[in-house]
């Protein structure tokens, strides 16, 4: 039968080690998370993914020697000494179809092939995550950023201010949420001068606009959990202290409220990165998120669909990163929550 | 009059074009027909019974006759259907042929070129068992004016003008005398296409109590040798044999071999071949395209008998905006022709097996064709032989547009953002600054023809696949000064494109187009040639189009009007 112990039971104060009492809670947490070893082997390895994808420029200029950007369906490279095109014509009696060339697994050369339109796919692998990950990192920023404003406001505040911000949420919470980024993302990408607000514009193929797209499409799942805090928080004694002492609104919401709240978005962030990933690779793959000339992890996919049968790699590298990416925040973001959120003060020990 | 060819939605119009292999119909591809050695009448009366599925990724939407504007539905209304002429049912380029079908013969017109006076075939019924009148082709043409459809074909009928969706008559335009069995067409003015138009499935006859609102999916009775059993649009459209049908003109209308047509929706292409391959289906629809990791498989030997090639009367281009710089400056479209490397654009096309590279507006094997490409290295100007940037970049320099930003548009999906791309490449190779900008087919296609947003594209990918085999169908429609409507989604000319003198030349073939056709074609061919000096387009390639059928599956033929001839196919 499982045994329910307080957190504090689980990490007493060793004899000869430093004294627990003292520390703050969020040095507490610090250790608590990097004695999570599967939380810390996530977060490498999302570093890994970072820097790797940060590379990409090095790796296809000063590597490959390629532009992964550019067409390049009459080009030629070299495999085993000998130069070949990179789009083969077919074979038989027909010779119907291009087949691009497939994994030469050298660095160099082509190191994962080809795909449709001759272009270097571990090169657009790698930018596309740099694409992915600017997108992903952005947008759940941007999301928890806002959301957390919106809600301190519409917690603290209550009243008229509470309810307009609440029901804005319960409408956008409203739409499933994939649902919700296709029609938005159909409408502002197929804008072909962009979206503008008074003097800023906003390019359909600028990163900018899928990571607004997708910061918009998760407030709310940001917004109600802090909110909720904020109200919680707002009740406590401490609180009414503050007030009872003639603090301002600010200063109640900066110093007391906000310091009690940031825990949960800071949980929350990296769980968010990883659902704000898939979306934005979702997005991409329907050829509605990240616009060419950039390429991310879902446009490549959609590249290699077509080539699903023949150059099964163009789209299974891809694929690959984003499970490893999104394993790796999954991970981590369990390991900050285990380490941060005050809910999760219990534990359940076997 | 506008369409598109939509990858694996709608293929439209047809095709005066070669054809280049095979099977016994005489036309076809890569492959022949199996069964193809049967000799006439007494074999082939073995072949009749069983039925023929095709699979098609999705349905053709609503199927009225008077509205639908895709082959996929005109391959199956011209077995259930007829006019009073029709395109020769054979394959090969003896199908651009018009023969009268319900008409008896094909009349002289007379008062200038404005009056066709047809006599009809009697004891003709149609699949309800009702006769057929003369007067069922009155409201067969009104129809054409009260339900939402492309009116414009029979747009020169006295009296077509006053009609409206609410009402039309055309009592005066279209005569019947179901005692004489004579109809009489009268026309504003002399139209050299006439006949053309007669032949497409719009014009196909339907009983006069038909209502005059849209019949859904409701296909009305028609004459053929086939009727309409059901149709789904989510699931299936099923034609059976039609018990009142008799051959009256085999040239027109001939018996069909399969006892049923089955049309199955809903399958990914890819999952299409797979079937096809294992023979659980007869058919890829021709207007799906094969993914191109397909193909490989394609090439086998092993199928070397179940796969046919053949050539589009269609161009895939883009357009420039003629109206804004840089490109209201001639010699920087020419720059740019000279600059696209149309063997890329080729290869993104499927290969040379599958496009053609082109320069010129008019497709090979259509009317008034005579091969012409200015934009190549070389001296050789009868075909596209490889880029001259040396030219191009000299162009732009005299033109003084070097280094101005270029928007090109295009579709998003995998084919046309490809085509854009290589575009993109193609004008920064020669010092202009272009981005790209993709939208969705859907919406793409109606905002480049929309002069309102003339200011925000310079060049745009198109494709155009012929309604029926008549030069102007390319040159007048997409490139003639009246197919330039300011502000309108429907406006053809995407490159809105004006040259007064060329216009009169269209003109003038147009006139002599009703009473000397060859004359006229010398007269289009010289207007394909000055508009390609003109470069309102890039014309990039002539596609070429695969049929996939079952093992199963002899008597292939493909007509240019109407691709391949489902009716006449073999399943036993």
């Amino acid at each position: 039968m499982a045994e329910v112990a307080a957190l504090d039971q689980v990490e007493p104060a060793s004899p000869g080690g430093p004294e627990v009492a003292g520390r703050s809670p969020w040095a507490l947490a610090g250790r608590r998370l990097v004695r999570n070893r599967v939380a810390m082997g996530g977060l490498v390895l999302f570093l890994l993914i970072v820097v790797v994808s940060f590379a990409a420029p090095i790796y296809a200029d000063h590597v490959a020697h390629v532009n992964p950007f550019e067409n390049n369906l009459n080009g030629t490279t070299i495999v085993n000494g000998k130069k070949v095109p990179l789009l083969q014509q077919g074979g038989g009696i027909l010779h119907l179809g291009e087949t691009p060339i497939g994994p030469t697994w050298d660095i160099h050369h082509y190191f994962l092939g080809a795909d449709q339109n001759g272009r270097d796919v571990a090169s657009r692998v790698l930018y596309g995550g740099r694409s992915s990950l600017i997108v992903g990192v952005g947008s759940a920023v941007l999301c928890c950023f806002f959301a957390t404003v919106l809600a301190l406001l519409a917690g603290f505040h209550g009243g008229v201010v509470d309810s307009v911000f609440s029901r804005s949420m319960d409408v956008i919470w409203a739409f499933p949420v994939l649902l919700l980024a296709i029609c938005v993302a159909t409408v502002l990408l197929n804008a072909p001068n962009g979206v503008g607000v008074g003097p800023i514009r906003v390019q359909a193929s600028s990163l900018w606009l899928p990571t607004l797209i997708i910061a918009f499409i998760f407030l709310p799942y940001v917004f109600r959990p802090v909110r909720g805090h904020v109200l919680a928080v707002s009740e406590k004694e401490y609180v009414e202290a503050a007030i009872a002492q003639g603090a301002s609104g600010w200063r109640l919401v900066f110093s007391e409220v906000l310091p009690n709240v940031i825990t949960v978005v800071i949980v929350l962030l990296p769980l968010i990165i990883a659902t704000t990933i898939l979306t934005e690779a979702a997005l991409s793959y329907l050829s509605i998120g990240v616009q060419p000339p950039n390429a991310s992890w879902g446009s490549v996919i959609s590249d290699g669909q077509g080539l699903l049968y023949t150059r099964p790699w163009v789209a299974i590298a891809p694929g690959i990163m984003i499970v490893l990416t999104v394993l790796a925040l999954n991970v981590f973001g369990d390991g900050v929550r285990d380490a941060l959120d005050p809910r999760a003060k219990l534990r359940i020990e076997g | 009059m506008e369409k598109r060819f939509w990858r694996g939605l709608v293929a439209m119009g047809a095709i005066a074009a070669v054809v280049i292999a095979a099977g016994c119909g005489g036309s076809g591809g890569g492959g022949s027909s199996s069964g193809g050695s049967s000799s006439p009448s007494t074999t082939a009366a073995a072949h009749k019974g069983g039925t023929f599925t095709i699979l098609a990724n999705s349905s053709f939407g609503v199927a009225d006759p008077a509205q639908n504007y895709t082959l996929q539905e005109w391959q199956l209304l011209i077995n259930s259907h007829d006019g009073l002429v029709q395109f020769k049912r054979v394959g090969g380029t003896a199908g651009t042929q018009i023969v009268p079908d319900l008409a008896t013969s094909i009349p002289t017109p007379t008062d200038g070129g404005k009056t066709y006076t047809f006599q009809l075939h009697k004891g003709i019924k149609f699949s309800n068992g009702q006769v057929m009148k003369p007067s069922d082709f009155v409201t067969t043409f009104e129809r054409q004016f009260t339900v939402p459809g492309p009116t414009s074909f029979y747009s020169g009928i006295v009296g077509a003008s006053a009609c409206k969706p609410s009402h039309c008559d055309l009592s005066k335009g279209v005569v019947a005398d179901d005692s004489a069995y004579t109809l009489t067409i009268h026309l504003t003015a002399p139209d050299p296409e006439f006949l053309d138009k007669l032949a497409l499935p719009f014009a196909y006859v339907v009983p006069a109590s038909t209502s005059k609102k849209l019949t859904g999916n409701n296909v009305p009775p028609g004459t053929g040798p086939y009727m309409w059993k059901s149709y789904n649009p989510n699931k299936e459209a099923v034609l059976v044999r039609n018990p009142y049908f008799k051959v009256w003109n085999p040239a027109a209308q001939p018996e069909g071999y399969p006892d049923q047509i089955v049309e199955k929706y809903g399958l990914q292409i890819s999952d299409e071949v797979t079937q096809v391959e294992r023979g659980a289906a007869d058919e890829v629809f021709d207007g799906d395209v094969i993914p191109a990791d397909r193909l490989n498989e394609l090439n086998s030997p092993q199928y070397a008998n179940q796969v046919h090639v053949n050539a589009l009367t269609a161009d895939w281009y883009f357009a420039f905006n003629t109206t804004t710089p840089p490109f209201n400056n001639q010699k920087a479209r020419q720059a740019v022709n000279y600059a696209a490397d149309r063997s890329a654009y080729v290869k993104i096309g499927g290969g040379s097996a599958l496009a053609v590279p082109t320069c010129q507006i008019l497709p090979p094997n259509f009317p008034g064709y005579k091969p012409y490409c200015p934009y190549t290295n070389g001296s050789d100007t009868t075909k596209w032989h490889g880029v001259d940037l040396a030219k191009a970049k000299q162009l732009v320099k005299e033109s003084g547009t070097s280094g101005a930003k270029v928007v090109v548009n295009s579709g998003n999906d995998e084919t046309s953002k490809a085509l854009g791309e290589q575009m993109v490449s193609d004008l920064n190779k020669i010092g202009y600054k272009a981005s790209g900008q993709y939208l969705a087919d859907g919406i793409q296609y109606p905002y480049v023809q929309n002069s309102k947003n003339h200011s925000k594209w310079n060049i745009a990918w198109s494709a155009w696949y012929q309604d029926y085999p008549a030069p102007s169908d390319f040159l007048n429609v997409l490139l003639g000064c009246g197919s330039i409507h300011p502000n309108s989604d429907a406006s053809p000319n995407i490159a809105a494109f004006c040259d007064k003198a060329i216009q009169a030349k269209m003109d003038q073939a147009e006139k002599t187009g009703v009473t000397n056709p060859d004359a006229a074609n010398q007269i289009w061919a010289q207007v394909d040639h000055e508009m390609t000096d003109q470069a309102p387009w890039v014309d990039l390639y002539n596609p070429k189009q695969i049929d996939f059928l079952s093992k199963r599956v002899g008597n292939y033929q493909w007509n240019p009007q109407w691709y391949i001839l489902i009716d006449q196919l073999w399943v036993k």
